[in-house]
């Protein structure tokens, strides 16, 4: 579905990812994961263009998506829940949907909206709050939320557990799970949680400083000794 | 203990007090220390220390009787002061239709009332430009977050494009009018293209640096716009091209009392100036609380809030931002051309930065975003200054002092609580909640 060849991506004169090669393939969990500042999250923002990757190719259902602007992308079909949530703080939950839809078809609002309630009740309960008065929980469902709002078939999400008690962590993962189970959604995750990460994956890239040096089945991940040695040890 | 206590309170009072006449003595020192004179020709001054001493006396104790004040009366006074104005602002927004309506039959109904003479009529037209602009600059900095302080310019490109047009082409008001707003509409897109890949601060010098280019322009070019000397003898609008407010009419056209059949009164050509920019700033009102609630108005309120989200849903900043510049420029060239009209005679004087800062203030003060924020905090900043008038020289400083404690008071603007854009009813909530 998305495939990146030998992508490398700069900020300025400072290079971020180092010639990388990811395949999600439709109805996958996909995940990456890695320490700080390994290039995560610019390898995840690097599919929706923001920024775009300085060579290499990023390929989605087949198409040259490298040197697409991102408003493209998104009503192509790939919606991101970007890192720290990023919510409108001062519009209401309704308000925040509304926005996730902007680049949509009004016709499949009410349809999407549905959907979306059906997913996460308590945003429904919670329609006319202000984004910012919600819980960092509920925030981040509204995140995935305004994401999905967006009808893509590719969700991005980056650390959705960031700065969450780890009951709400499971949570999440839960909704990501029913999202890709029920929905058939196609969901690439960004992760610092290695163990929930690999444990919900189909498959895992292990990201070290730009550059992917481990990739296999989340189950395969889980057992490595590296990764374990790495990411899990006293973790979890 | 107690007396303790009291002592110390007593000091710490003091300590207050004195600092604050000591600041107000040494604000007062340049402002009513000195007098200046014009002696034959040449500036002498005098000295007046003696105000100075008063300044400094009537603060010391004016400080002390508020420190005791808050201590006796209000305990917590922050919180209290909070609560009071926020149940203000609750009984405000809970009666808010009605409110806004009979604020509107009140402003409709002004021009036919006993208050109505020349002076209180041009004083309304005046704070109604002020709104107007007021709200056309709300949706660049009040809803999409821009901070522009250069907006003048374009106040004065809807200026002289009405001018230049019909004083050169003769063209009606009616005409020139939608021109003025392409034209200056036009200027903002140009003026957005290259400076809106930049935030905040940067973005503020720019557009203050174009404010001025307009300006310095308007007063160089002479062959074009008469320089200094600006455009005199700016033709006035037509009632809609039917009639003329002139005792006998002109050119073909008959007089508007003749036309109505009513007595003739010097006063109907400032009615119609009323209702025109009346008409105006409802338009430009009905158009920001119409759009707010379309994707591109939404767009500029999420823009605001956070550029690196709206990027992630695939909105286009660029385009977004150039949008609300180009129609906020769009309603200060109406109220431009407007204002070019009522005067008569234009110059580049009229378009100085304080224009700027004044309408920016107004958006500021009114809290931004707010649309009867903008309508309150006009009515503070222009009529403000026109009652301090028997101040005289102490004018500005009295208006300087009223905008400090607006911002004390409340800190956010006048009007500092957001509405969503779309209202959730009570029914429909029940209505989903059966759904479920």
């Amino acid at each position: 579905m998305l495939k990146f060849t030998d992508v490398h991506t700069h900020y300025g004169s400072i290079q971020a990812l180092k010639g990388i090669n990811i395949e999600i393939n439709e109805g996958e969990i996909v995940t990456l994961i890695g320490a700080n500042g390994a290039g995560k999250t610019t390898t995840l923002m690097t599919m929706c263009g923001l920024p775009q990757a300085s060579s290499g190719t990023v390929t989605f259902e087949g198409e040259d998506i490298t040197k697409k602007p991102t408003d493209k992308i998104v009503s192509n079909g790939i919606a991101v829940s970007p890192e720290g949530r990023r919510i409108f703080p001062r519009m209401t939950v309704f308000e925040n949907l509304q926005m996730g839809a902007i680049t949509t078809d009004p016709k499949y609002f009410e349809e999407d909206l549905a959907r979306v309630y059906k997913l996460f009740p308590r945003l429904q309960e919670r329609l006319t709050q202000r984004g910012g008065t919600l819980s960092g929980g509920e925030q981040q469902m509204l995140a995935i939320a305004r994401a999905l709002m967006a009808r893509p078939r590719l969700l991005l999400l980056d650390e959705p557990s960031l700065g969450l008690a780890p009951l709400v962590v499971r949570q999440i993962f839960e909704i990501i799970k029913e999202i890709n189970e029920k929905e058939k959604m196609t969901v690439f995750l960004v992760e610092q949680n290695a163990y929930h990460a690999l444990k919900l994956a189909h498959r895992g890239y292990v990201l070290v400083n730009g550059e992917v040096t481990m990739s296999g089945t989340g189950q395969e991940l889980l057992a490595s000794p590296e990764v374990r040695a790495a990411y899990l040890e006293g973790g979890h | 203990m107690s007396v303790q206590n009291q002592k110390l309170d007593m000091l710490s009072l003091l300590k207050e007090s004195g600092l604050a006449a000591l600041i107000a003595a040494a604000l007062a020192l340049p402002l009513a220390g000195f007098k200046t004179f014009d002696v034959n020709g040449t500036l002498t001054a005098e000295t007046r220390f003696n105000w100075v001493l008063v300044a400094a006396v009537v603060v010391f104790f004016g400080r002390m009787a508020i420190s005791i004040g808050q201590k006796t009366f209000f305990p917590s006074m922050g919180q209290a002061a909070g609560g009071a104005a926020g149940s203000i602002g609750d009984v405000i927004n809970q009666n808010r239709t009605l409110l806004l309506c009979l604020l509107l039959a009140a402003v409709i109904i002004f021009p036919f009332t006993p208050m109505a003479n020349r002076h209180s009529l041009d004083l309304a037209v005046y704070v109604l430009i002020y709104v107007m602009l007021g709200w056309g600059l709300n949706i660049v900095v009040g809803l999409a977050g821009l901070l522009d302080l250069g907006y003048v310019a374009f106040y004065a490109v809807g200026a002289y494009s009405y001018a230049l047009l019909a004083t050169t082409y003769d063209l009606s008001f009616w005409i020139c009018l939608p021109l003025a707003g392409i034209f200056a509409a036009s200027f903002g897109i140009i003026l957005g293209f290259p400076v809106l890949r930049l935030r905040g601060d940067y973005l503020a010098i720019v557009t203050l640096g174009f404010g001025e280019i307009i300006r310095v322009v308007l007063l160089n070019w002479y062959e074009f716009t008469g320089g200094p000397d600006g455009i005199s003898s700016i033709p006035k609008p037509t009632f809609f091209g039917l009639a003329e407010f002139s005792r006998s009419g002109s050119d073909g056209l008959p007089p508007f009392h003749e036309l109505f059949g009513i007595e003739y009164s010097s006063l109907h050509k400032f009615m119609f100036f009323y209702f025109l920019i009346l008409a105006l700033a409802l338009v430009t009102n009905l158009f920001t609380l119409r759009i707010r609630k379309l994707p591109v108005g939404r767009a500029w309120e999420a823009l605001r809030e956070d550029e690196t989200a709206c990027r992630s849903l695939g909105i286009n900043p660029t385009n977004t931002k150039l949008s609300a510049f180009a129609i906020g420029a769009m309603f200060a060239g109406f109220a431009g051309s407007f204002f070019a009209t009522r005067q008569g005679f234009i110059s580049p004087e009229s378009f100085t930065f304080i224009e700027s800062a004044i309408i920016l203030a107004i958006v500021v003060l009114g809290g931004m975003g707010s649309q009867v924020g903008v309508v309150l905090a006009s009515i503070v900043l222009v009529l403000g200054p026109e009652i301090f008038r028997e101040l005289a020289e102490y004018r500005m400083l009295a208006f300087g002092g009223l905008m400090v404690l607006v911002m004390v008071w409340k800190p956010k603007g006048l009007m500092s609580k957001r509405n969503p854009t779309v209202l959730m009813h009570n029914d429909t909530n029940a209505k989903q909640g059966a759904a479920k």
